[in-house]
């Protein structure tokens, strides 16, 4: 399946047909303007790293720099010297993420069998219901008051998971894949030799069926990596916010970070006029926030391309 | 069809019938009992979080009072529309809304389209490979980190534009956060950059998986590199492109709250050109605490929401049916 799907591009990109290629100067001039636009994707991220690391007179005085013209590290010693909430944060997220991405995978192929099954009767009516959430929502405020005022979620770890367990459009992918992937033959050869539907389900359907539910874990795991939403709307006790939270926290106020820092307080409470490197310590914050997702992506990239194209076997 | 997201979301729908005769109900349920316990961890979780908020709509006609409960409060009919069309925000977020989202529909075809054309002519299936990724990054980051890298350029006291480019260039410094005239310029610019990856990954897929045989008897016919595009490309990629595009107008009411609120930073100054239905209901409920007035966008937003995408469903059916979401 996988070979499938990577034989195509490489026919066509090396030119199967050799005379219906660009010339030369088209294809440097695609190329060229390929690399300013790879550029852009990454030079917001390059200036974010650059000012963390610079020293904080020079970002007053000269502003944000690609090339600080004095190297300071001042920004993570500030924010290393208590740590405990970007920890705590980390460890929210971290939690959440693992969670909800390993229930929500299991719930979702557990619910995208059933209805691609093309012999169950209300395999249709149970893949309306998931289709429907796609099309109409209850909106803000009924649904803060279903998880507050119903369910009384507010400030618990379940809260940050729960709303995004069932994405209505990787059910259907999911559906989509076990209908045309996982042969029938198969599935009914295990009944004759006596396998029940919770076997044929665990032991044949879910191993056959890795691309999908790889791809349904690898972008559930950026969904809830990413989430500051639920945070934002759900979560009012200052310890329990989300790394993404934390740092649009301290975009706000980059006090923030030193209100929740006792080493910060017990400075300040000594009469010492603490010099808080605000500018870059914010933008530090970011790094701390960002790094493990940019440093991962490169090792991870081609599974989300190739994710996103999963159902392509079809041609 | 080359892709999966179309092919899953057009054939939501469409389960073939089961030919053996109709078995009864308590028949299938007895047969299949295996197949609901499967399905219902996911039923209770929708049943929470998207059907009984879809009851809870009802709670625009009602004068919400937390002392006797939302269920005993008193119906007001349509009082809270009315409180919400007498001020001018009614007018200010719907425009807003529309206005950007159907600029993004625009940007977020043509822009990707482009460029996952321009990458399948690539001859270098290496730096194909490697743009591909670059430009994906973006779609992975948070607005939460997109309104860091935004203010790292366009922070009014230190950002790159106003401190190092624009005293270049000879340009004046603007107050980013507080200059209306540069958001409808900003947001699309961010919105494209962000998805760009996104929807060039899936045109790419649809355009690697058509026959090639189809542009080798253009080549022979002698079509050039624009013919074939315009006559061969374009027109075999209308239906991937109808149902991305039909999937955004269902959205159209729905902004993109981080673009929005995280991006702009919130900053008052600005919410006639950057508030939208999603930041007003967030803004009026959380913040100001009026669940009547949020509550009636809110249903607004939704039903105006739905009968869009039922209507320009419609209308795609009427002109292909196969190209058709449902």
């Amino acid at each position: 399946m996988e070979a499938a799907v990577n034989a195509k591009p490489k026919a066509k990109l090396s030119g199967a047909n050799p005379k219906n290629i660009l010339p030369a100067w088209a294809q440097w001039s695609v190329n060229i303007v390929f690399i300013l636009y790879s550029l852009l994707c990454i030079i917001p991220i390059v200036l974010l790293v650059m000012v963390s690391f610079s020293s904080e007179d020079v970002v007053m005085r000269e502003g944000y720099k690609f090339i600080p013209s004095v190297f300071d590290t001042s920004a993570y010693d500030f924010l290393f010297e208590d740590f405990r909430q970007v920890a705590r944060s980390y460890g929210i997220t971290v939690s959440v993420t693992v969670i909800g991405t390993v229930l929500s995978m299991v719930m979702v192929a557990m619910y995208a069998y059933p209805i691609s099954r093309r012999d169950f009767p209300h395999a249709r009516f149970f893949t309306f219901i998931v289709f429907f959430t796609m099309l109409f929502g209850g909106g803000l405020v009924p649904w803060y008051l279903v998880y507050v005022q119903l369910l009384h979620l507010k400030d618990t770890l379940w809260v940050l998971i729960m709303p995004l367990l069932i994405p209505a459009f990787w059910v259907l992918v999911t559906r989509t894949f076990f209908a045309t992937s996982v042969p029938s033959a198969v599935l009914e050869s295990a009944r004759i030799d006596g396998a029940g539907e919770v076997r044929i389900f665990f032991q044949i359907v879910m191993p056959l069926s890795l691309p999908v539910l790889a791809t349904v874990a690898l972008f559930q795991t950026i969904t809830y990596w990413n989430d500051w939403f639920l945070s934002l709307v759900y979560i009012t006790k200052n310890e329990n916010v989300s790394i993404q939270y934390l740092m649009y926290k301290t975009m706000q106020n980059v006090q923030y970070l030193a209100q929740n820092s006792q080493a910060m307080q017990a400075l300040q409470q000594a009469g010492a006029y603490v010099r808080f490197p605000a500018e870059t310590m914010r933008m530090a914050m970011a790094v701390v926030g960002i790094g493990p997702i940019v440093l991962a992506y490169p090792f991870f990239q081609k599974y989300f391309i190739k994710g996103l194209t999963v159902g392509a076997v079809k041609g | 069809m080359a892709n999966h997201a179309a092919e899953a979301i057009a054939s939501a729908t469409d389960v073939p019938e089961v030919k053996t005769r109709k078995p009864s109900f308590l028949g299938t349920v007895r047969k299949y009992w295996i197949f609901y316990l499967m399905m219902l961890p996911a039923l209770v979780i929708l049943f929470f979080n998207n059907y009984l908020p879809m009851f809870g709509i009802l709670i625009a006609f009602k004068k919400v009072n937390y002392q006797i409960g939302i269920w005993d409060s008193p119906w007001v009919g349509f009082k809270n529309f009315e409180y919400l069309f007498l001020t001018k925000d009614a007018w200010i977020i719907t425009r807003n809304t529309l206005a950007y989202n159907a600029l993004f529909i625009v940007l977020n075809l043509v822009f990707p389209l482009a460029f996952a054309i321009l990458l399948n002519e690539l001859r270098s299936k290496f730096m194909a490979k490697l743009h591909q990724s670059i430009m994906f990054l973006p779609y992975i980051l948070s607005y939460v980190v997109i309104s860091y890298l935004v203010y790292g350029f366009i922070s009014p006291e230190h950002g790159y534009l106003n401190k190092t480019l624009f005293p270049l260039l000879g340009i004046e410094e603007i107050n980013w956060y507080f200059e209306q005239k540069v958001w409808p310029w900003i947001l699309p610019i961010i919105n494209t950059w962000k998805n760009m990856g996104y929807y060039a990954v899936i045109y790419l897929a649809a355009i690697v998986g058509l026959d090639d045989e189809l542009y080798e008897a253009a080549t022979i016919d002698g079509a050039n590199k624009w013919q074939q595009m315009t006559r061969i490309t374009v027109p075999l990629l209308t239906p991937i492109i109808t149902i991305m595009t039909l999937l955004q107008i269902g959205r159209i009411f729905n902004a993109d709250f981080g673009l929005f609120y995280l991006v702009t930073r919130d900053s008052g100054v600005l919410f006639p050109v950057t508030n939208v239905i999603d930041t007003y209901v967030y803004r009026t409920f959380l913040t100001v605490g009026d669940v009547g007035m949020s509550s009636a966008a809110g249903l607004l937003q939704s039903v105006v929401g739905f009968v869009l995408v039922y209507f320009s469903n419609w209308v795609v059916r009427r002109i292909n049916s196969e190209n058709a979401l449902f």
